[in-house]
């Protein structure tokens, strides 16, 4: 069942200059229920545009952007959203963060918290469920994100480079956490990263993007077994054998989307 | 819009069992330094310039013990205190509150903070204090027209930082909330006032200050109560040390509200690293 659904879609941003500045053009893809989509390509091409748009934060210029099958106008239900940047609020605790989302949603303080100490203990921060977002590490806040976003219970998962911040094994860690924590829910991801390496660990395809104006240049299937283990599964050569084919396509944008920044810069 | 009329907030500054050592030598430099001025002031104005004009620290001393155990040629001189003090706090109170709410509620806005923008700038560029004077001729010599100098000039001062404050929130946390289900009242109250605190608290440290300095100035244009009465009679009668003695009080009473503002402050902000806050004042 299609959960998500982009036609033709495009964003332009009024842009310096007087110029209108297109971010993504002719955006066309689909994803299903419980299926797990990342969208890679090189920095800076307006991959999280792409999130922007299905979450509703941003209307699309033209085409169409469907989530369940309606078009897409504010907010959808049931979409959680991780953003690049820390998105914690620094004067609430961990519990609190997490029951924000429950609290907005009109539950009662002692009902939000019960349901948010819940994913609390399940993102493994059950012992700094007081603390304050400054006390924690980067990974620990990351982890206080994620089960801000899961608590909601979203059937659409919209995550922006969520993990790009963390030194390499706190992102590993939280890869393996996050597939463990989704597997089951039935949730459609959309997981935007320019590493190749988190897209095909995480995903069953992997929507390569073009350099500036972003638009979808090809679309592979990762066969690749689930339950996963992230640390594990890239010694594979069924692995190693899609990122080959993978980084052909996506090795001319990133060479392309270089050119562009050494001549404007 | 405003980079001169706002006070940033504080920066953080870690504690540890080191500076401890150092604030107990700051101190003591301070004290030394304190006597050696006060020392020397007295020994000029024993020897050289005349304590007519200049006063003395014995005579100031003297001045201000004849008040707190004789009393003034008001009255006592607790009486005069609290006079002030009940308008300096209404008039803070008061415009607190005002430059809280429209400061948040007009850096929510971006069009109307546009319309408004300059008719602020230019109510913020008339020298308010002046309007003790007008004040006074329309609410005559009572407590209205002092809570009123003090209410106009602590509203701009946390009108400010709160427009600021309300409008650097930071796009991810609303663009968070409204994906976690918040309404528009819900993001105002549980992301942008929060967001803002930081900001209205370092506002409000200068603003008791301005407080005071309304109460007092309106006093002193025409009161019948007040500590600026009594500031206004010394200069009246030539008596400097009594000038100086009333300084002294409201100095005193400026900085027992920023102690106590400060406490509130760790209170409300308790999520913030530990911080070591240092009040900004302009006049």
């Amino acid at each position: 069942m299609t959960v998500i659904a982009l036609r033709n879609a495009t964003k332009r941003f009024p842009g310096t200059g007087g110029q209108p500045h297109t971010a993504v053009r002719d955006l066309t893809f689909e994803v299903a229920a419980g299926e797990f989509v990342a969208v890679v390509g090189p920095t800076g091409c307006g991959k999280s545009t792409t999130l922007s748009l299905v979450s509703g934060l941003e209307p699309a210029s033209s085409g169409e952007v469907e989530v369940d099958g309606a078009p897409v106008r504010g907010i959808p239900d049931g979409v959680g959203y991780m953003f690049q940047a820390d998105a914690v609020m620094p004067w609430r605790s961990v519990i609190d963060n997490v029951a924000a989302g429950p609290r907005y949603r009109g539950l009662s303080k002692a009902e939000a918290r019960t349901r948010a100490m819940v994913w609390v203990e399940r993102v493994g921060l059950g012992p700094f469920a007081g603390y304050y977002p400054h006390q924690l590490s980067g990974g620990m806040r990351k982890r206080v994100a994620l089960a801000q976003t899961l608590v909601n219970e979203p059937r659409i998962l919209l995550m922006d480079e969520p993990f790009s911040a963390l030194d390499v094994q706190t992102r590993q860690l939280m890869q393996d956490e996050l597939l463990r924590l989704w597997q089951g829910t039935g949730a459609a991801v959309i997981f935007v990263t320019h590493d190749l390496e988190e897209a095909i660990a995480l995903a069953d395809r992997v929507v390569v993007m073009t350099s500036s104006p972003a638009t979808v240049k090809a679309i592979f299937d990762v066969p690749l077994q689930r339950p996963r283990q992230v640390e594990e599964i890239r010694m594979t050569p069924e692995f190693v054998a899609t990122y080959r084919e993978i980084w052909e396509s996506l090795r001319d944008e990133v060479a392309r989307a270089r050119q562009e920044v050494s001549r404007v810069g | 819009m405003s980079a001169e009329l706002t006070a940033a907030p504080a920066v953080s500054i870690p504690t540890t069992k080191k500076t401890i050592h150092r604030r107990t030598r700051l101190w003591s430099v301070r004290l030394v330094f304190v006597v050696v001025w006060l020392g020397s002031w007295e020994l000029a104005a024993t020897h050289w310039i005349d304590p007519f004009f200049y006063s003395k620290p014995s005579a100031i001393g003297e001045r201000l013990a004849g008040w707190f155990t004789t009393g003034t040629a008001f009255g006592s001189v607790w009486t005069q205190l609290l006079v002030t003090l009940e308008e300096a706090v209404l008039g803070f109170v008061i415009g607190a509150v005002a430059g809280v709410v429209l400061g948040i509620l007009l850096g929510r806005a971006r069009f109307v903070a546009e319309v408004a923008a300059p008719f602020i700038k230019a109510a913020n560029a008339v020298p308010r204090i002046v309007l003790a004077s007008l004040f006074i001729i329309w609410f005559g010599l009572g407590l209205t027209s002092k809570v009123a100098t003090a209410v106009v000039l602590v509203f701009f001062a946390v009108f400010f930082n709160a427009f600021q404050g309300a409008r650097e929130v930071d796009r991810n946390l609303v663009d968070n909330a409204r994906i976690l289900g918040a309404s528009r009242r819900q993001v105002l109250t549980s992301i942008v006032v929060p967001s803002a605190t930081s900001w209205i608290f370092a506002s409000l440290h200068a603003a008791f200050g301005f407080a005071l300095i309304g109460a007092v100035v309106g006093e002193y244009a025409g009161a019948d109560k007040g500590l600026g009465l009594l500031i206004a009679n010394a200069q009246g009668t030539f008596d400097a040390a009594g000038i100086y003695a009333g300084m002294i009080i409201i100095t005193v009473v400026a900085l027992l509200a920023e102690w106590l503002l400060t406490l509130l402050e760790n209170r409300l902000l308790r999520w913030r690293p530990p911080v070591r806050t240092s009040g900004e004042q302009r006049a």
